[in-house]
Order: structure tokens, then C-alpha cells, then sequence
């Protein structure tokens, strides 16, 4: 029977890494919020690796923390390592990466989100959205009970008619034991949405007590510890190591053999699962010349004794992975705690969303996380943290909050899903950026902080704080580019010392910084009216000094991308009604519904000559519109 | 919102034939700089003293100061013009060709070959042209964009398209590796070696600068095709010159060993501009002064783009004939038969099992026959094998060079970053953009290269 319990005006559907950010975000922007999961011991819960960061990733989740979301906070007050990635490379590409304890971390998340003001929180499995004409009231219980919400937000992960494979059995159910959710995708489906299924796995959990950590290599934190958070400060912490181990002609002789048992080559999984994660079988049939594969043997707490065994993503029957896991150095007499399994799940296909994360086809339904077809703690938080944005502006009537892909890694993921779609499970990288040089993860805050202020989720204090290393920034360019070193005996002396050219003429600090020998810290001795700046500030003002030539080339580049991104196609606009279309540019034209030319740009099938088209189609729009008015 | 171009683009406006009077035309901000460069007018005013909408008679010169044709120039100063931008209209008396060697001038200045349609767009979308217009400026614009594009695909069809196709490729492994390994730097994926990735990065740049050197008609305009015939002595070569220009450029004798020095001659096949050499008889010699012309052909001959070897019918074949015929195996080439007129003294057959040549031409240079038919070999064949032909493709030509340029342009960066130390991920940065410039060329463009594409192409904006 159904019962009415509440008016909201958001439901979060999902308490995981999406949830937890959406119904943050609306609830501290003023807004009642209803958040629902099937299970309250497992929200934010790593149902993979227990780690959060790296590269494109940590830039993101710096990114979120800017816009003033809650996973970078959190990750600093639960992480049990921190690692600088791509120290050998320049800055532009560092990254950072955290082992986590996995059970504070969701606790800690958890804490968050209960005593946020404004946050209910129900253990409940929704199985249905209430919609009206095209608008969406509110959504119903398992248990029959009727949320009023003026918007929903879909934050299911890999729940959605959730399948687990191991070996040849299957069966309904969630991730780590959890119960699935198998009415939800029906309620969809009869909403119109097109569904897509994709599949993950995961290796097994190992005992400590089991593993001989003398034959493994020792992977320990690093020394000076940079927070993801803007607002952490200095951290010290006691750290614990990862261990690194090999696979071995062994084991791949063992997973060769029972490559017959596998799901994923009996056709018994049929999602299409990531590429660049792809489990230990799929590593040893695609590249057989490698006769042996690292494997990250990684705590999972402080208070447990479970461990990761990065490398060993697997599907295989019980039997063969207790068999191949022996064969690793080091694990010869392991116990495995919990064996890997794939799973399969029901997505969304994301070209059905605006890039405000809303359903095109019904108001005031939003979609993040794995429901979209990413895949990742980070990609779903981010879009968490937009829907979640994109709601309450809704809600509160303001304007939307597109970030585009000059802004951040945010707005380049969510960007290439609402335009193109998704082949595989989604995870962002890099090389996805065009702009990658100005999206580095130290700047995030320069780039995004202002935004995260002024819709109400960064407090005027940090704001005040950002505004001071900016200001120090600013002036510290400014000092270096004024200074002048001239050419004496001393300098030149001091100059060789630093095994770098000689001057003939008189050069300012800034041209010096230039150098790639040098670097700020060098040119101390040359420097002797510096003041003390915080890390943080030196770091801006070298990378923006250093490569300054590059930096003005993507700047230049990013202008003319926002020439195109600038000239937006109104939302009403009917396609059908423009002359001179090509066939296919239209159809998927009216499948996109790109906001801009520069969208539309991107959507396979638009040629140049579509796109002018429409722009001058958008030309006599603008001046008849121009005539009705006078 | 007005819609401001950012770049200047020029086009040949009116054909009217050959002979006949031909506009270049010029719009854009740089439009006066430009011309101020190549135009010498005859008054004694300075550039920026010329009258707005007047015209004015001058020379346009190159860049050795050479003058190229007299002509009629008037400027346009926005925004009463035509496009609403600032225009040059340079009428030009000296035919066609004398047409393409000043647009290929303007090119060089910086201007940008105009898109099909491109004027109109412009004029259109800076609200030049009605609104009960448009649905016919979208048909030309869709017509002119769709026939250049299916031209230029056509085009791409040959072995430019493979060679860029290959240089792709090898930068797509060295972006793929260091993409890699930033991306993963956990993985043990080795780090992307930078001697290696130097070498290539530099072998790449050189195979593109031989593209360059090539490819492109913007020197084609303005140098010509050049075209090279070469023979034995007293074959007839001169005579063809003479006939292919149609007056007596070169002097004819019987006595083999007449032409000692280089004869440069431009005709214009359809459009197509031609610089027809006409070199010494290659033989065996021991005379001094014609020693050195035969060099002179010789070093003629590598650079040559298309060589007519003629054969003379009227003689047997010598050891000199055949030493020509091994010269031209790996060039492209015509062979032309020339005295059809004479009594025949070689069997055509032999001709036809020697040369390497797919098209072998009959012509009789004295009495002007078959003339037509060597041009139209010369068309087909440069139209197959350099893909170059009308208008369109001179467009798409000239769009080729730039982005051939730039993208070589980018690999030196690299290369100069790397010389400098500079971290991976920035190097990649250049070669990335090469790799996209170049994918420009072979329409392999992902979609994010497309961007970047209709930015080049569709340059508005506030
Ligand atoms: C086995 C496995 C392997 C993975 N492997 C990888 C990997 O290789 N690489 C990688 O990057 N990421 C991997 N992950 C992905 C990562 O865990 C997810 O991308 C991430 O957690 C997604 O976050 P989310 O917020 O979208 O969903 P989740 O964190 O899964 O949260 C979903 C939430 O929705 C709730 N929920 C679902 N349906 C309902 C309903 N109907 N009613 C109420 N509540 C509901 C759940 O209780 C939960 O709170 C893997 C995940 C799993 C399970
Ligand atoms: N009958 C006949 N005579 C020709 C023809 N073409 C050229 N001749 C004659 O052949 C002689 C040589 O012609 P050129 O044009 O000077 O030959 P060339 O190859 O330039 O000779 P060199 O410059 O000396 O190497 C002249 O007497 C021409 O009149 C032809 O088609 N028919
Ligand atoms: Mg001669």
C-alpha cells in the first residue's frame, strides 16, 4: 500500500559517491533533501580499490573541492597513504594519489551527511519516479512509501538489476554482498529511457596474517604530504605501506588453462566492461609476451586486516583464483576473505541528459555516477556535485551551471557524455583534455573557486583565504618580472655555480625562472629581498613563469574554443525547421539538442557545412527577432 | 552581436578567360597591408594615401621585386563593401595565370585561400545580405562546400594521403606511449624513451618538409608546374616550346646543340599554371659551352615535377636516347614522339617496350599537331598524380601547404623542447597539435579535431 511521508525538494536516490555530493550540495544550498540507500553501513563505500585520486582524477576531485564539495575534505582526514604521481615529469601532470581506510572513509562520509542540516536520510530502496506531464513530483518506496520532491537525482551506481558472475554462477545481486536494485530500471524504461549494460569486476580480498610481505617490494608514502582539500592545511600522519609483487609464467599458465571456466570468454558476461582496467584473464589472453603483471597488495584499513590485491581483477570460478593467487610470490599460502567477481548493470545512456546532468525527456530528473555509464569514485562525486548544483539552481530559478571543457576535467567528462556517449564504462584521463595545461591539479582553486563562491558552497572564509594566495601570486609574478639581475662578477660567479649560462645583459628574475635549470628555490642567492611565501604560492608563480609559452598558446587556443561554445543554440529551436540540413546531421541533432555551435561541433555526423548552416540559420533568427521588437 | 572575421581571405573573383581581364580579391582586416606589399602604383602617393573606391594603375611585383602583371587596384574600406570588411579588388590584364601568380603573392602575404562560398558567407553573416536571400546563400554555401570537399577527398585518394597518413601514425605511437605513460604511471609500462622519441619527431618533421616541397599550389601559382622536356640533341624541343606558348620564344635551328642555356616559359593548361623548361640536348659531348648545359638540365631534371621526354621518330634510336629514357624511370613523366610528320624510323612498339611512361603522346612540333592532345595528357596526368586541377582543388592545395607548414611549424617546437630540457608532457603538447594539423589534410579527424577544424574555417565571433 502507498503512503505518503514527506514533500522535499530533492530525493537522492543512491548514497554512494555521487549521492553523498548531490545531496551535500543541495542541502547547503538551502534546499530539503530526502536521500535514500539501500544499505546505510555502505554509504560512500569503495566497492573497489581503496583509493581515490591520480592522474585527471585527483585534478577533479580538487575541482570538486573548489566548487565545495565534500570528497576531498574527507579523503585528508581518512587517508592511510599519500603519493605524489609523475614526480619525474613536469607539473603540469603531477597527481595525486591516496590509499584510504575504506571503513572511516564511508563512516566519516556517512557523519557528514547525517548531520548535515537539511539532509534526511532513509534506508529504502526506491523503485519508482512519479512523474506528471513531463515534470517529475517525487519518487516511491519499496516499502510503498510517496517522497513529493520538485527534483530527483539518480544516484544508483552498479545496483540496477545488478547480476554478480563468478566462474559459471550468477546471480542477482549488489556489489559486496549488498542487495540489488531490480525495480528501479522498469520505472525508467517506461519513462522512455533508453538503457545500455556494462560490467566491472573487482580482484579478491586477502588475509594479512597470509601474505609473506619479505618476498614484496615496499611501496611507502611519500615524505611531505599535499592534501587534496584547499581547505586541510598541513598534514602529518603516520603512513602505511603498499607492497608490490609479480605475477609469474605460473599463474598465467593457470588462467590460461582455465580460460574455458571464464564468464568473460564463455559469453556469459555480455556488458562491455573498461579497457584500461581490464581483469588479470583479459590481460594475460591480449598481451601474451608479458610473462609477468604487477600486483599491489594494498591495505584496506587501519583496523583490518583485509587487502587489496590490485592486479587480480577477476572473474574466474573460486577454485582457480585461490589456485592463481598462490602462485604469486608471496601469496604462496594465501587465504583469500572475499573472492573477486564481475558484475553487470543496468546505465542510462548519457546523450539522454542535458549537460546540466537533467533528463532532456523529464524535468527535474538528474542523473551522476556509474548510472551514466562513468565508472570511478571520482567521476561519480563530480557529477554528483553538478546534479546536485544544476538542481538547487533549478529549483531556486537561477541560471544552470555548465563548467566546459576549458574550465576543468568536470566539465570535459560530462561533456563527452551528453555529446558523444559511452562505449565502455567512462573514466577520465588525461589525454581527454585539449586544455590539459591549464586544468592542472594545483590551480584547480584559481579556476573554480569563484564559481564554488558565488553559488553559495564556498564560505567567505575560504573564499577570503583563496583570495589572499591569489593576491600573493599575482604580486610575486609581478616582482619577478620587475626585478633586474644585472650582469657583475658576482652573478655570473653565482650564475656558473648554478651551471646555467652566463648574462650579458641584464635579465629580470622571471626570464631567469624560464630556464629549465633553474627553478625558483635556485635563484634564492640571486633573490635577496624575497620574502617567505607559502609552497603553494611558489609553485603558481614557477609553473606560470616557467612555461608561460605554452600556457599563452592554450590560452589563445581556449578563446577560439569559446568563440564557438559562446554562440548557443536556443533550447526551443526545432531542427526539422532548418533548411539546408544533412540528413544524419539532423537526426542526431534532434538526439543531442546540443546548448551551443561548439557542442554541435563535436557530435559525429555534424559536418562543416551543417554547422554553417546553422549558424546561419541562428543569423536570421537573431535579426527577425530583432524585427519584432522595434 | 555582430560578427567580426578575424582573418583575411582572397580568392580569384571573375574568370573570364584567358586573355581576358580577372579580379583578385581580397577581404579582411589585413587586406591593405597586404596588397601594400606586392602593389606599386604608378602615382607617386603612398599606399595609405590611395582614395577609398578608386582605381589605380600599377605593377604588382614579387618579393625580388620582379613585376608580375600591370594592373588595376581600388580599395574598399569597410564597412560599405561587399563582405562589410575591408576589401582589395586587383584587376589583372595578364590572363590566368598571371591571376594565380598574384593570388599565390597575396597567400604568401598572409591571407587565407577563401573557403567556397566564403564571400557570401561573409557578406551574410555580417548582414550585408537580405533575409529572404538566405535559403539561396545556403545553397551555395552547402553546394560550393560539398563539391570542394568531395574534390579534395578525391583528391586524398593518392600517395599524399598515405604519406601523411604514415607520419600519423608513428606520432600517434609516441602520443599514445607518453599519454600512457602519464595517465598510468603506475603501470609498468616503460617511460617513452626521448632520444627515440626525438629521432622520430625529427624524421617526421623532414618526411613533412619533403610533403611541403611538394605539395601545395601556392607555389604552384606562382612558380608554375615545373615542367621539363627533355631529349637528344635536335629532337625538336625548342619547336615544342614554341608551339606549346605559341610564339617563337626559342630559336630553332637544324643543327643539333642549338639551345645551350635554359628557356622558362609559362603557359596555362586549364587552370592549371605551367612553367614549360626547354634545356639542352642531352648527348655525349665534348664541347665545353654545351657540357655545361647539359649540367644544367641535368640538375633541371631533379627538380623537375613532370618531364616530357621526346623521341624523335624521324631518327633510330642512339645509346643517348636510351641513357634519357633510365633517367626518367622513377619520375613522372610523358613521352612524346615527335616528326610524326617524316618518314617513321623507329618501330613505336620498341618506343612503347622501353619507356617507363603510362601516356606516350604523337605530335608533330613543326606543323602543330597533336599539341592539344599533349595538353590534355599533361592535365590528366598532373591532375591524377599531384591531384591538382581546378579551382576547388587549388583551394584545397593551398589549405594543404598551410596546414603542412604549421604542423611542421609544431614538430620544431617540439624538437626545440626537447633540445631545451622541457618535461614530456609539454613536448607532447606540440607534437599532439602537429598530429591534429595533420589529420586536417586526411579528414581523420576525431571529433575533437573537428573543433579545431570549423575554428580555422568558420572564424567568428565577438
Ligand atoms: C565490483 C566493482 C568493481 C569496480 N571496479 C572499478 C574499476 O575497476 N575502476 C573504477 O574506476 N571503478 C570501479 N568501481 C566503480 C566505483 O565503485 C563506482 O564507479 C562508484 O562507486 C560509483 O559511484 P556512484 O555514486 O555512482 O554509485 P555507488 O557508489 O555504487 O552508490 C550507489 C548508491 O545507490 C544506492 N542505490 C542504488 N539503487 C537504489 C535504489 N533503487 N534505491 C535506493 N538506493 C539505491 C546504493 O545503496 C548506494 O548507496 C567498481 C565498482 C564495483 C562494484
Ligand atoms: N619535320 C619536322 N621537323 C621538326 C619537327 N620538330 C622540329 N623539327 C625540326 O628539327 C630541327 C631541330 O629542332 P629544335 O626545336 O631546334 O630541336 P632541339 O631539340 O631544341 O635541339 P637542340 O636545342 O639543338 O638540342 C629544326 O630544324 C626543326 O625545324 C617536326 O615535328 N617535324
Ligand atoms: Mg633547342
Amino acid at each position: 500500500m502507498e503512503y505518503k511521508v514527506g514533500k522535499y525538494d530533492v530525493a537522492v536516490v543512491g548514497i554512494g559517491h555521487a549521492g553523498c555530493e548531490a545531496a551535500l550540495a543541495t542541502a547547503r544550498m538551502g534546499l530539503k533533501t530526502v536521500a535514500f540507500a539501500i544499505n546505510l553501513d555502505s554509504i560512500a563505500l569503495m566497492a573497489c580499490n581503496p583509493s581515490i585520486g591520480g592522474p585527471g582524477k585527483s585534478n577533479m576531485v580538487r575541482e570538486i573541492d573548489a566548487l565545495g564539495g565534500q570528497m576531498g575534505i574527507n579523503v585528508d582526514k581518512t587517508f592511510i597513504q599519500m603519493r605524489m604521481l609523475n614526480t619525474k615529469k613536469g607539473p603540469a601532470v603531477r597527481a595525486i594519489r591516496a590509499q584510504l581506510d575504506k571503513r572511516a572513509y564511508s563512516a566519516t562520509m556517512k557523519h557528514t551527511v547525517e548531520s548535515q542540516p537539511n539532509i534526511d536520510i532513509v534506508q529504502e530502496e526506491v523503485v519508482k519516479i512519479l512523474v506528471e506531464g513531463k515534470k517529475v513530483t517525487g519518487v516511491v518506496t519499496k516499502t510503498g512509501g510517496i517522497y513529493e520532491a520538485k527534483a530527483v537525482i539518480l544516484t544508483t551506481g552498479v545496483y540496477l538489476r545488478g547480476r554478480i558472475v563468478i566462474g559459471d554462477l550468477s546471480y542477482s545481486s549488489g556489489p559486496s554482498g549488498l542487495f540489488p536494485a531490480n525495480e528501479l530500471s522498469k520505472s525508467l524504461e517506461s519513462l522512455g529511457f533508453e538503457l545500455g549494460r556494462f560490467k566491472t569486476g573487482t580482484p579478491p580480498r586477502i588475509h594479512k596474517d597470509s601474505v609473506d610481505f619479505s618476498k614484496m617490494i615496499i611501496q611507502p608514502g611519500d615524505e611531505k604530504i599535499f592534501p587534496f582539500s584547499y581547505a586541510s592545511g598541513e598534514i602529518q600522519r603516520e603512513q602505511i605501506p603498499c607492497w608490490l609483487t609479480y605475477t609469474n609464467e605460473k599463474t598465467h599458465k593457470i588462467i590460461s588453462e582455465n580460460l574455458h571456466r571464464a564468464p568473460l570468454y564463455t559469453g556469459e558476461i555480455k556488458g562491455a566492461g573498461p579497457r584500461y582496467c581490464p581483469s588479470v584473464e583479459m590481460k594475460i589472453v591480449n598481451f601474451k609476451d608479458k610473462t609477468s603483471h604487477q600486483v599491489f597488495i594494498e591495505p584496506e584499513g587501519i583496523d583490518t586486516n583485509e587487502m587489496y590485491v590490485q592486479g587480480l581483477s577477476t572473474s574466474l570460478p573460486v577454485d582457480v583464483q585461490i589456485e592463481m593467487a598462490r602462485s604469486v610470490k608471496g601469496l604462496e599460502n594465501v587465504k583469500i576473505m572475499r573472492f573477486g567477481y564481475a558484475i553487470e548493470y543496468d546505465f542510462v545512456i548519457p546523450t539522454q541528459l542535458k549537460p546540466t546532468l537533467e533528463a532532456k525527456n523529464v524535468q527535474g530528473l538528474y542523473m551522476a555516477g556509474q548510472i551514466n555509464g562513468t565508472s570511478g569514485y571520482e567521476e561519480a562525486a563530480a557529477q554528483g556535485l553538478m546534479a546536485g548544483i544544476n538542481a538547487a539552481l533549478k529549483i531556486k530559478e537561477k541560471e544552470p551551471l555548465v563548467l566546459s571543457r576549458s574550465d576543468a576535467y568536470i566539465g570535459v567528462m560530462i561533456d563527452d557524455l551528453v555529446t558523444k556517449g559511452v562505449i565502455e564504462p567512462y573514466r577520465i584521463l588525461t589525454s581527454r583534455a585539449e586544455y590539459r595545461l591549464l586544468l592542472r591539479q594545483d590551480n584547480a582553486d584559481l579556476r573554480l573557486m569563484d564559481t564554488g563562491h558565488k553559488i553559495g558552497l564556498i564560505n567567505d572564509e575560504r573564499y577570503k583565504k583563496y583570495m589572499k594566495k591569489k593576491k600573493m601570486i599575482e604580486d610575486e609574478i609581478k616582482r619577478l618580472e620587475s626585478v633586474k639581475i644585472t650582469p657583475t662578477a658576482k652573478t655570473n660567479e653565482t650564475l656558473e655555480q648554478l651551471e646555467t649560462a652566463v648574462l650579458k645583459s641584464p635579465s629580470t628574475l622571471a626570464e631567469l625562472l624560464k630556464r629549465p635549470e633553474l627553478n625558483y628555490e635556485k635563484l634564492k642567492v640571486l633573490d635577496e629581498h624575497r620574502k617567505e611565501l607559502p609552497l603553494e604560492v611558489i609553485e603558481q608563480v614557477e609553473i606560470s613563469t616557467a612555461y608561460e609559452g605554452y600556457i599563452k598558446r592554450q590560452i589563445a587556443q581556449v578563446e577560439q574554443f569559446k568563440k564557438m561554445e559562446n554562440k548557443k543554440i536556443p533550447e526551443d529551436i526545432n531542427f526539422d525547421e532548418i533548411y539546408g540540413l544533412g540528413f544524419e546531421a539532423r537526426e542526431k541533432l534532434k538526439e543531442i539538442k546540443p546548448l551551443s555551435i561548439g557542442q554541435a561541433s563535436r557530435i559525429s555526423g555534424v559536418n562543416p557545412s551543417d554547422i554553417t548552416v546553422l549558424m546561419i540559420y541562428l543569423e536570421m533568427r537573431r535579426r527577425k527577432s530583432l524585427h519584432e521588437e522595434f | 552581436m555582430k560578427i567580426v572575421s578575424c582573418d583575411t581571405i582572397a580568392a580569384i573573383s571573375t574568370v573570364i578567360g584567358e586573355g581576358g581581364i580577372g579580379i583578385v580579391r581580397i577581404s579582411g582586416p589585413e587586406s591593405f597591408k597586404i596588397a601594400e606589399k606586392i602593389f606599386r602604383p604608378k602615382t607617386k602617393k603612398k599606399f595609405n594615401e590611395l582614395k577609398n573606391r578608386t582605381l589605380y594603375l600599377g605593377n604588382i611585383v614579387d618579393s625580388k621585386n620582379d613585376i608580375i602583371d600591370e594592373v588595376l587596384l581600388a580599395i574598399f574600406k569597410a564597412p560599405y563593401t561587399y563582405t562589410r570588411e575591408d576589401m582589395v579588388e586587383i584587376n589583372c590584364h595578364g590572363g590566368l595565370t598571371a591571376q594565380k601568380r598574384i593570388l599565390g603573392l597575396v597567400l604568401d602575404q598572409g591571407a587565407r585561400m577563401a573557403e567556397p562560398g566564403e564571400f557570401t558567407k561573409r557578406a551574410f553573416l555580417n548582414g550585408r545580405i537580405d533575409l529572404s536571400q538566405a535559403e539561396a546563400v545556403i545553397d551555395i554555401i552547402r553546394a560550393k562546400t560539398d563539391k570542394a570537399l568531395s574534390v579534395a577527398n578525391r583528391q586524398l585518394t593518392g600517395s599524399l594521403s598515405k604519406k601523411i597518413k604514415e607520419i600519423r601514425s608513428d606520432l600517434l605511437n609516441i602520443l599514445a606511449h607518453i599519454a600512457a605513460n602519464i595517465d598510468f604511471p603506475e603501470e609498468d609500462i616503460p617511460e617513452a624513451d626521448s632520444e627515440f622519441i626525438l629521432k622520430e619527431i625529427t624524421v617526421a618533421g623532414e618526411r613533412v618538409k619533403e610533403l611541403l616541397k611538394g605539395a601545395g599550389s601556392g607555389r604552384i601559382l606562382r612558380e608554375g608546374l615545373s615542367t621539363l622536356i627533355l631529349g637528344n640533341t635536335n629532337v625538336g624541343k625548342s619547336s615544342l616550346l614554341n608551339a606549346l606558348v605559341k610564339e617563337e620564344r626559342a630559336i630553332v635551328t637544324d643543327i643539333p646543340g642549338t639551345t645551350r642555356d635554359i628557356i622558362e616559359e609559362y603557359i596555362d593548361i586549364k587552370g592549371i599554371p605551367i612553367k614549360i623548361i626547354d634545356t639542352a640536348g642531352i648527348r655525349q659531348t665534348s664541347d665545353k659551352v654545351e657540357k655545361i648545359g647539359i649540367e644544367r638540365a641535368m640538375k633541371h631534371l631533379k627538380e623537375a615535377e613532370l618531364v616530357l621526354l621526346m623521341i624523335d621518330i624521324s631518327r633510330k634510336l642512339t645509346r643517348d636516347d636510351k641513357n634519357l629514357i633510365e633517367l626518367i624511370r622513377d619520375k613522372t613523366a610523358i613521352t612524346v614522339i615527335n616528326k610524326v610528320d617524316l618518314p617513321v624510323e623507329v618501330n613505336e612498339d620498341e618506343i612503347e617496350q622501353l619507356v617507363p611512361t603510362e601516356r606516350i603522346i604523337r605530335i608533330s612540333a613543326l606543323k602543330h599537331e597533336g599539341i592539344e592532345e599533349l595538353k590534355e595528357a599533361i592535365f590528366d596526368t598532373v591532375t591524377e598524380k599531384m591531384g591538382f586541377s581546378d579551382e576547388g582543388l587549388i583551394a584545397a592545395g593551398e589549405r594543404q601547404r598551410k596546414v603542412l607548414q604549421e604542423a611542421h611549424d609544431f614538430l620544431d617546437m617540439a624538437i626545440d623542447a626537447m633540445d631545451i630540457h622541457m618535461p614530456i608532457e609539454m613536448v607532447e603538447l606540440d607534437i599532439r597539435d602537429a598530429w591534429e594539423k595533420l589529420g586536417e589534410i586526411t579528414g581523420d579527424t576525431v571529433s575533437e579535431d573537428i573543433i579545431t577544424t570549423i575554428f580555422q574555417k568558420f572564424c567568428i565571433g565577438k
